[in-house]
């Protein structure tokens, strides 16, 4: 038979009382160690982490939150900076189109200006050259007629007289003429 | 001791028996002193030695060692504490953390080269943790649902015919409060010393057939006692883990019942 069949007397079921004591010892030292003073350290770590993964979300959350106000407000403000834009465009070009019509207005009235002095001008001009026209023609033709005639126009009076009714005859059948 | 240290004592071939779970003392007239032991208090200085180096100055963005004990830690908590105890669950994870821990080094030490047995294979150790844990429950239980109420809720669940307590009224008492914990240590004890057995069977077969006695016809039966032996080590390694988690699952579930009336 087997050698060690003899040492075989302890029935492996029932329990050890040394063991019993060594191995609960060893338990309770293990638990007060490991148990006691380690997990709850581990323990606040974890919840610490919890904590800061948490609050960095938070923080996060508000960055994002913040960061949509701003986009909100900068959009508002470059909204009212288009609407002010276009207003200044509108005023401006009103007022542009007003400044040219005052221009026109004016440039106009100038040139109106102008040309009635012109038409003065030559009216006064043409008023002059025809005195002096009247003159020169009664001066010439009174010394053609003295010419062709021989005589000397020496009177004065009867000398105009006759030019003058000369001339207006002259003027009756021009103006008659024109017309 | 082991037929597997004393090979030349015979030419026959013997399958090792429960002698091998049988140690001497290590110090003359110290009986307690033995192998297992010296294996507990060395099992529970390195359950302390890595809780220390992983929790003893914990940072909030973990290193080294710390990110394998958050690994344990995390898994005790997820599949062991919160199925069974829910919001209890912190408040009972030293006691849990430290039994899986503790447990499962026991177990390792059977698959760790030149130590090579499993202490929890003594009922010892496994029957003075079940105590406890007996303890502990008896405690908890009727301090929280009172020394009567404690015992009647379990032994009289609600709804069944009246007659039909008298079956289960006294099977409930046996089973919940002192059946589940005898078990509570055997299955532990058992499947560690099955285990045990088991590859000392196939380390001898081995052993002597290609060593003590290297014959044609028994040279392939010591390579398979040599391959099984590898593959029950595998093996074992899991049932290790597995016997150690299931401990420290039965303790939470036994922990809640007491807490909580179960029905």
């Amino acid at each position: 038979m087997y050698v060690l069949a003899a040492e075989e007397a302890s029935n492996p079921l029932v329990p050890n009382v040394a063991e019993m004591v060594v191995g609960g010892f060893a338990f309770l030292v293990v638990l007060f160690i490991v148990g006691r003073l380690l997990v709850p350290r581990i323990q606040k770590t974890l919840a610490e982490r919890v904590d800061a993964i948490e609050g960095g979300l938070k923080r996060a959350a508000d960055a994002q939150e913040e960061a949509q106000r701003a986009l909100k407000q900068y959009r508002d403000q470059l909204a009212e900076a288009r609407h002010e834009a276009s207003r200044l465009r509108e005023e401006a070009r009103e007022q542009g189109a007003q400044i040219k019509a005052e221009l026109r207005e004016e440039a106009q009235a100038e040139a109106r200006r102008l040309i009635e002095a012109a038409h003065a001008q030559i009216e006064a001009d043409r008023q002059q050259a025809f005195a002096q026209l009247r003159t020169e023609i009664g001066r010439l033709s009174v010394d053609l007629a003295g010419r062709i005639v021989g005589e000397s126009l020496e009177d004065e009076a009867r000398q105009r007289r006759t030019v003058d009714r000369f001339l207006e005859e002259l003027e009756a059948g021009n103006s008659a003429a024109v017309r | 001791m082991s037929a597997a240290l004393t090979p030349l004592a015979s030419e026959e071939f013997h399958a090792p028996g429960l002698g091998i779970f049988d140690w001497p003392p290590l110090v003359e007239g110290q009986a307690w002193f033995n192998k297992p032991a010296l294996l507990a208090f060395t099992g529970g200085l390195l359950v302390i030695a890595f809780a220390f180096a992983a929790f003893s100055r914990p940072k909030l963005v973990p290193r080294g060692v710390q990110n394998v004990g958050e690994l344990a830690y995390e898994f005790v908590r997820e599949q062991i504490a919160r199925p069974n105890l829910g919001k209890d669950s912190d408040r009972w994870m030293p006691l849990l953390f430290t039994m899986f821990l503790f447990v499962w080094i026991m177990n390792l030490f059977g698959s760790i080269i030149f130590i090579q047995f499993p202490v929890m294979s003594r009922i010892g150790y496994p029957a003075v943790l079940a105590i406890g844990v007996w303890v502990l429950v008896m405690y908890l239980g009727i301090k929280n649902q009172g020394p009567i109420k404690f015992f009647t809720n379990v032994m009289f669940p609600p709804g069944l015919p009246t007659w039909i307590y008298f079956l289960v009224a006294p099977i409930e008492l046996i089973s919940t409060f002192f059946l589940r914990h005898i078990t509570h240590a055997i299955r532990l004890f058992a499947t560690m010393m099955a285990g045990h057995l088991i590859i000392a069977l196939f380390s001898e077969v081995g052993w002597h057939f290609l060593f003590v006695q290297l014959t044609p016809l028994g040279a392939p039966v010591g390579v398979l006692g040599v391959v099984m032996t590898i593959l029950l080590t595998a093996f074992e390694l899991f049932i290790q883990a597995l016997q150690a988690y299931v401990f420290a699952l039965l303790t939470a579930m036994f922990i809640n019942d007491a807490l909580h009336a179960a029905h």
